[in-house]
């Protein structure tokens, strides 16, 4: 019997994705034996051609990670889709947006604006900006269209799993191609492989003593408790509203979780998960004294929505 | 007119392009590198708190988040001007250390390595890490293996996640160490000093004792004269992390030495409506176009370019292989794009002496390791050197701290205009009238671009793996007349 069929491919994403793949260490040997790599431009040689020859869902398993920002990532969305038998959105950028997908609080012209003209170390008198086709003396060059905003891979094909992370980690991606190469079956399409059924909090080895605040700290604004949970001491931490898989990993080294692993299982919404669970902490019933209270979180669309503002019900951009 | 397209890696997943131009004699016309993608980070960290930078702009680049990391730590210490303790520093001198080992490994044994060692001429199925192993032995394989995966165990220690780390803040850092994990960061260290050594007796071995591979590396083809810029200690040593920024001219006389908070007084950047990618230079001489020697404006800042900019480096296994670099290679400054790879090995093995040196400093398991901002932010400059190149995090915020503007200029984005020279150069020196291209010419061109190990993801991605070539020859009509593709 032949070895299935397996790809994986960037868009819009950092490469981390890839490095947390690559560290699975001496385990991506038995992927390599388990495994027919078809396609993995990181690591061994693409033919692009050759996904385009090949038969319509004659990729068993193809990994998706990053997000769509232009026109290039939206072709190989469409394409990978095409070719493969299950497509998984690989990591928060392709399952939500991820970290990039906060540029959607912005249009696409103050990104170039700001990046291209209003810009301190850039001397660009004429207004030039990068444009999909340019004439040069020699021909013509192209690059990819910049969309207007950054979807998640969703948005543009049917996805049929989803592994949560920024990145995902190592043990959480070993376990899902373990899964598979013993030939266990997967759970209904739509689901969420690799990562807990529980909160961060679930994970996390600090104490909670559900203690009531009366004032959010910014994480540089005091010294917390070693022991004692993060929130409990009113420093904002997103552990309450984000899925377990991670292993708690950064508020086990003193840092408040920012959401990476995507909401809980049943909460469609990161961000009004984080605000239900920060209203259940405010010790105060007088509405002046929880505005001021609530005044002192920083920025909560940035904060609350920092993995998932793409995959969100807030769209609206603003100059 | 006929068009080359070298796609690094493939056309439509893009992340960097070459273009290659040919006129009506076949020879080369003109040649473009094109970063297709942009992702607009300096515009959506508006509205955000400055804190919160070090964690969201390593989301640039997960090849390299450290350096993204630290650079923005020390700009929100510029901005809340706050002086952080020895013990932070060292710590996150430490981190920065391990990452630059680690970092370095993985460009010489499996992206740049292949050329350098298995040699540029050898069957593209051996260009690849594989090739290499079997070049160097098998046991060198596990080495490398070995040397990540204690990098991963001490950047989860130090950063809390090995990718995309989250212990630096403004003011020091959010843990610190116990005498248990300064004792196997030691360790770790030592033997990291050891592939060091290691790596340069595969240099020494494999590529300088073999008088083809020095001729290639010192040939014209590979060689553009521009200047050099690198951090430096007071000593005009290397160093990674802090120091002044000096730039070198081609002679190898100092031009320029600024605080990198200074830095709009010596650098800008040109716009090309064909890139997403900018084009820095020196702000002194001017933007002069695509053209190199003293009076371009064009930099590079590669790991070639820290040596040529400094006087030696700081720990002492280093400074001799450093003297012994430019001994061999007939003086400063060196412009041999190719040296690049061995200037790296030089590079990886001062790293891990300078993370043993850290690793066994009474200041490192100190318990001061943070202090909290007291001052009205306002605005401040970052900057390390990442492995590709010299990175400036930039930040303007309100009196809460709440970012106003962000400005940045990363590691390979120093040296785009340098990398589309190299290239064309290349082009030029190996397509002339009448040329088959064939796959060992394609390889030969791309070695030029290689040797930067440009880190697009910084604008696209470079990782472990041989780079795919699609070579795509066209009529002025547009239609593909011959097509080669290298797998």
């Amino acid at each position: 019997m032949s070895k299935p069929k397996l790809a994986l491919y960037w868009a819009a994403s950092c490469g981390g994705c890839e490095i947390a793949v690559l560290d699975i260490q001496e385990k991506i040997l038995e992927v390599d034996a388990n495994f027919e790599l078809v396609f993995w431009p990181c690591a061994m040689d693409p033919k692009y051609k050759d996904v385009q020859a090949m038969p319509d869902k004659s990729i068993d398993l193809c990994l998706f990670n990053g997000g769509i920002r232009t026109s290039e990532n939206k072709e190989m969305a469409e394409l990978l889709r095409k070719k493969s038998k299950v497509l998984v959105a690989f990591g928060s950028c392709a399952q939500e947006g991820c970290i990039p997908g906060l540029a959607n609080l912005y249009s696409k012209e103050s990104i170039f604006e700001r990046v291209y003209k209003d810009n301190p170390s850039t001397d660009n008198s004429n207004g030039t900006y990068p444009q999909p086709r340019t004439k040069v003396p020699e021909g013509e060059l192209e690059i990819p269209e910049f969309y207007e905003k950054l979807t998640p891979l969703n948005a543009v094909v049917t996805v049929d799993y989803y592994i949560p992370g920024c990145p995902p980690q190592p043990h959480q991606i070993w376990a899902v191609l373990e899964h598979i190469i013993q030939g266990k079956p997967l759970p209904p399409p739509g689901s969420v492989l690799g990562a807990g059924v529980k909160t961060c909090c679930d994970e996390c080895p600090r104490t909670r003593e559900e203690k009531k605040i009366r004032q959010f700290f910014r994480p540089h604004q005091i010294m917390p408790d070693e022991r004692l949970c993060l929130l409990d001491q009113g420093i904002i931490c997103c552990g309450p509203a984000t899925r377990s898989g991670c292993g708690a990993l950064c508020v086990s080294a003193g840092v408040a979780c920012r959401g990476c692993y995507g909401a809980p299982p049943e909460s469609p919404d990161q961000g009004a998960k984080m605000m239900a669970a920060l209203s259940s902490v405010i010790d105060s019933q007088d509405p002046d004294e929880i505005e001021q209270i609530v005044s002192s979180i920083a920025d909560p669309v940035g904060t609350f929505y920092r993995f998932s503002l793409a995959a969100s019900m807030l769209g609206r951009n603003k100059r | 007119m006929k068009k080359i397209t070298i796609d690094p890696v493939t056309r439509l997943e893009g992340h960097g392009k070459i273009d290659i131009f040919l006129d009506e004699q076949g020879r080369v016309a003109n040649c473009y590198f094109l970063v297709p993608e942009l992702r607009g980070f300096e515009k959506f960290c508006e509205g955000r708190p400055v804190e919160e930078l070090p964690r969201i702009l390593t989301r640039i680049c997960g090849v390299c988040p450290e350096a993204h990391h630290m650079a923005s730590a020390k700009a929100c210490d510029a901005v809340y001007h706050v002086e952080i303790p020895s013990t932070a520093k060292k710590l996150r001198e430490l981190l920065y250390s391990i990452f630059f080992v680690a970092d370095h490994t993985v460009h010489f044994y499996a992206l740049g390595g292949p050329d350098f060692v298995v040699g540029p001429d050898a069957p593209a199925a051996e260009r690849n890490i594989l090739g290499v192993i079997r070049k160097v032995g098998l046991e060198a394989g596990k080495k490398v293996i070995h040397t990540r995966s204690m990098a991963h165990e001490i950047l989860t220690i130090l950063g809390g996640k090995a990718i995309h780390p989250v212990t630096a803040l403004p003011g020091g850092m959010a843990k610190g160490i116990t005498e248990e994990e300064r004792i196997k960061i030691e360790g770790y260290a030592k033997e990291m000093v050891e592939f060091g050594k290691f790596t340069l007796k595969v240099v020494d071995d494999v590529v300088l004792a073999n008088k083809a591979y020095l001729d290639l590396i010192l040939s014209d083809t590979y060689a553009h004269k521009t200047h050099s810029m690198g951090t430096v200690d007071k000593k005009n040593n290397v160093n990674f992390y802090d120091g002044q920024i000096r730039v070198v001219d081609t002679n190898g006389k100092e031009l320029l030495r600024f605080e990198a908070k200074d830095y709009l007084n010596h650098l800008a950047e040109h716009v090309e409506p064909w890139t997403y990618l900018k084009f820095p230079y020196l702000k002194k001489i001017g933007w002069k176009g695509f053209v190199d020697g003293p009076d371009s404006g064009v930099y590079k800042a590669t790991p070639l370019s820290r040596l040529n900019a400094a006087d030696g480096m700081a720990t002492p296994l280093a400074q001799a292989e450093y003297e012994r670099f430019y001994k061999t290679l007939g003086g400063k400054p060196v412009q041999a794009t190719l040296a690049t790879h061995w200037a790296r090995v030089i590079e990886l093995l001062y790293a891990a002496e300078r993370a043993l040196e850290l690793s066994q400093d009474p200041e490192i398991t100190g318990r001061n390791y943070r202090v909290i901002p007291t001052a009205t932010p306002d605005e401040g400059v970052g900057c390390v050197e990442a492995p590709r190149g010299t990175l400036y995090h930039h930040y303007v915020t309100d009196e809460k701290g709440i970012v106003k503007k962000v400005n940045l200029i990363v590691g390979t984005t120093n040296n785009h205009a340098a990398i589309s020279m190299s290239i064309k150069k290349a082009a030029q020196g190996l397509i002339k009238r009448g040329t088959t291209i064939t796959e060992g010419i394609l390889n030969q061109i791309e070695m030029a671009f290689r040797a930067y190990d440009p880190c697009l993801a910084c604008a696209t991605h470079s990782l472990p793996g041989e780079m795919p070539l699609q070579v795509r020859i066209l009529s002025p009509q547009g239609e593909v007349l011959d097509q080669i593709e290298r797998f």
